[in-house]
């Protein structure tokens, strides 16, 4: 099915291509937390009226109506007058302006849908980013554990070994605590603790492709080991790689929100989706919004990758069909079971 | 045993490099873990701590006395935090945590063979297709998303299960039949939140693997004697999907500990994931040490247990 490889991709675009315009898309800013004792905690779809006034922030109400010179105001918390002579926005049609939430309001009146837009961003590029960088990583080490004698080999893949030792999240979890990272540090935790599998995929199939007659002819006219390395056994390993890439962005968005989730993460103010979620946990109870978009949205992230991933996998397995390579289907999901990890 | 014992002597290598890479990111890390808290403390105090716990010591001089004791005595060190024998604490959080972990397992044995018996059975089905958009649903939701809902929906809306903890705050008036329902009722919704999402992984292999046994001469010949479809699949099917299913429990080690760190915060289980999380926000190196070196010998444990069942299921991997 390229379908789903085709699926998958759309999918990651769509929200690449969401988080990318969250400037241009979110109704609100982010962070503005508008008349938060009002605001705070609405339902999704629900909507409230801005009254602005000549000094001040604007006050939020849920309905209004004139009662002589003054303007009332129905709140969450009672009714509020105001003397008409100070609201700038009242005219005979009432109150125009309204601050709608499609998603609801977090407990601090912030909009979720704008959040979750500008969220989008942050846990894209980490995911995005970690695994390209895991991609590298795996790449290299994989090739020089496969090229650079017995010893060098040894070396590297015990230590592989021993990685794959720690549950990953309890990994990231220590260095994120240990290193209190940035952004940019999280790409580095969550890229760096994720190439082990990836070098031992890459150490594999070099170790088989050597073998082939391609490989073998390249050798035998003179080329030398890094440029048969370069130039015949990477290319035709490219498509397992992907495939292992493309699992690692979902895989790698997971572990962000996790580690976002359990406070050791992504920092306020800046919010991703484990953080809301986080945030969310707070207030199930009474605001189940919080903590669900933000969930729905990182299995929209994930499911996209896991398609992606399983595409190019059915791509593969035609390849080596044609190739009469063995016809062996390996869904994405055996090839991570059988790297031993996410 | 030969196979055993190689094994054997290879885990405790490795176990030896996993206690080096901890002991070498934690203490490598920049910070100070005894750094006065409050600045009227005086510096020789500070000092005496530091000295009391061996930090003024050079690294090399550290480690080997922390390995020694590790090594001789099983003695992990005293918790920064509450002056207790990290390895008392560790023990204290680790029946929970095994006991979280161990029904998760089974959870999502029972789930992933049934469905993927299920989806096998007629292939391309509506079933069939159903259980492979469930399957990789469940691994695309974050755990502790999930958790929270079914905390939300299970425990909150219907009332099913308690959202959080082991017990119920009135556990000691119980008795031992009452208590040991009383965990059960707080266990199973935590053990299929946390089982569910490798569930979806081994669906996928039973149904793939059952699939592919039916065209292969076995599964032409068991057919050819006339057995029934049920037969072909639970018993015959089943013992061909075997030796990889024992090989993913082993995988699943790992991400099942990983889970429960998660799982154990969504759900307050006072488990060691708790234990670890609170060492790590509170750079209680000591416990940090032991419970990560704890994660490692379950972990290295189920792959060499899974090693050993694997050259009992399938005795060629033994000649290899």
């Amino acid at each position: 099915m390229a379908r789903s490889a085709r699926a998958g991709a759309w999918v990651l675009a769509g929200l690449a291509l969401l988080a990318a315009a969250a400037p241009l898309l979110a109704p609100y800013d982010p962070a503005q937390q508008l008349d938060a004792a009002e605001s705070s905690r609405r339902p999704p779809l629900s909507s409230l009226l801005v009254v602005r006034t000549l000094a001040g922030e604007p006050r939020l109400a849920e309905d209004v109506h004139v009662d002589g010179d003054d303007l009332v105001l129905e709140r969450r918390s009672g009714v509020e007058r105001l003397p008409l002579s100070v609201v700038t926005n009242f005219d005979e049609r009432g109150i125009a302006e309204r601050r709608r939430a499609w998603l609801g309001t977090d407990a601090l009146g912030r909009d979720l849908l704008s959040r979750l837009l500008h969220g989008a961003r942050v846990s894209l590029t980490i995911g995005l980013l970690a695994a390209a960088l895991a991609l590298t990583a795996g790449t290299v080490i994989g090739s020089i554990a496969a090229t650079c004698g017995r010893f060098v080999d040894q070396v590297l893949m015990r230590t592989v070994d021993g990685l794959l030792c720690f549950p990953h999240l309890a990994l990231v979890l220590l260095l994120a605590a240990l290193y209190q990272p940035g952004t940019w540090l999280l790409v580095v935790l969550i890229g760096g603790t994720g190439w082990m599998g990836l070098a031992r995929l890459v150490r594999a199939e070099i170790l088989r492709l050597r073998q082939e007659p391609f490989a073998l002819a390249a050798a035998a006219s003179g080329r030398s080991p890094a440029g048969v390395l370069v130039r015949h056994l990477l290319p035709n390993a490219t498509t397992p790689l992907l495939i292992d890439a493309s699992l690692r962005v979902g895989g790698s968005i997971l572990v962000e929100a996790a580690l976002s989730f359990l406070g050791l993460g992504v920092q306020p103010p800046q919010a991703s989706w484990g953080s809301m979620i986080a945030d969310g946990q707070g207030h199930l109870t009474t605001a189940w919004w919080m903590a669900t978009f933000p969930g729905l949205m990182v299995a929209a992230a994930v499911i996209g990758s896991s398609l992606l991933a399983d595409g190019l996998s059915d791509r593969l397995a035609g390849i080596r069909t044609t190739a009469n390579r063995g016809a062996r289907r390996r869904s994405p999901w055996a090839i991570r079971t059988w790297l031993g990890q996410t | 045993m030969g196979l055993a014992r190689v094994r054997l002597a290879a885990a405790a290598v490795l176990f030896l490099i996993v206690l080096t890479l901890t002991f070498a990111a934690v203490t490598l890390a920049p910070g100070d873990p005894l750094a006065p808290t409050d600045p009227r403390i005086p510096p020789e105090q500070a000092e005496r701590l530091r000295a009391l716990y061996g930090l003024d010591q050079p690294l090399p001089a550290q480690y080997l006395r922390w390995l020694g004791a590790v090594a001789l005595s099983w003695d992990w060190g005293q918790s920064y935090q509450t002056g207790r024998p990290a390895a008392d604490l560790l023990l204290e959080s680790l029946p929970p945590t095994l006991l979280l972990a161990g029904s998760a397992l089974l959870a999502q044995y029972v789930l992933g063979i049934g469905l993927g018996l299920l989806a096998a059975r007629r292939p391309n089905s509506w079933l069939d297709l159903g259980v492979r958009a469930a399957s990789l649903l469940v691994y695309a939701l974050p755990t502790f998303w999930v958790g929270l809902m079914a905390v939300l929906v299970l425990g909150v809306g219907l009332g099913l299960a308690p959202t959080g903890g082991m017990t119920s705050a009135a556990a000691f008036e119980l008795g031992p039949l009452a208590t040991v329902l009383d965990v059960l009722a707080h266990l199973w919704l935590p053990a299929l939140v946390l089982g569910l999402s490798m569930a979806g992984d081994i669906a996928r292999y039973t149904r793939t693997s059952l699939i592919e046994f039916q065209s292969t001469e076995a599964g032409r010949a068991a057919r050819a004697r006339g057995l029934s479809d049920t037969r072909i699949l639970l018993v015959h099917g089943l013992s061909h999907a075997g030796p990889r299913l024992v090989q993913m429990a082993a995988v699943s080690a790992p991400l099942l500990l990983s889970g429960a760190i998660v799982a154990e915060a969504v759900f307050s289980w006072p488990g060691m994931g708790s234990t670890t999380l609170q060492a790590i926000q509170a750079r209680d190196v000591p416990v940090v040490l032991a419970a990560t070196a704890y994660g490692a010998v379950l972990v290295i444990a189920a792959s060499l247990a899974a090693d050993l069942l694997l050259a009992r299921l399938d005795p060629r991997i033994v000649a290899e």
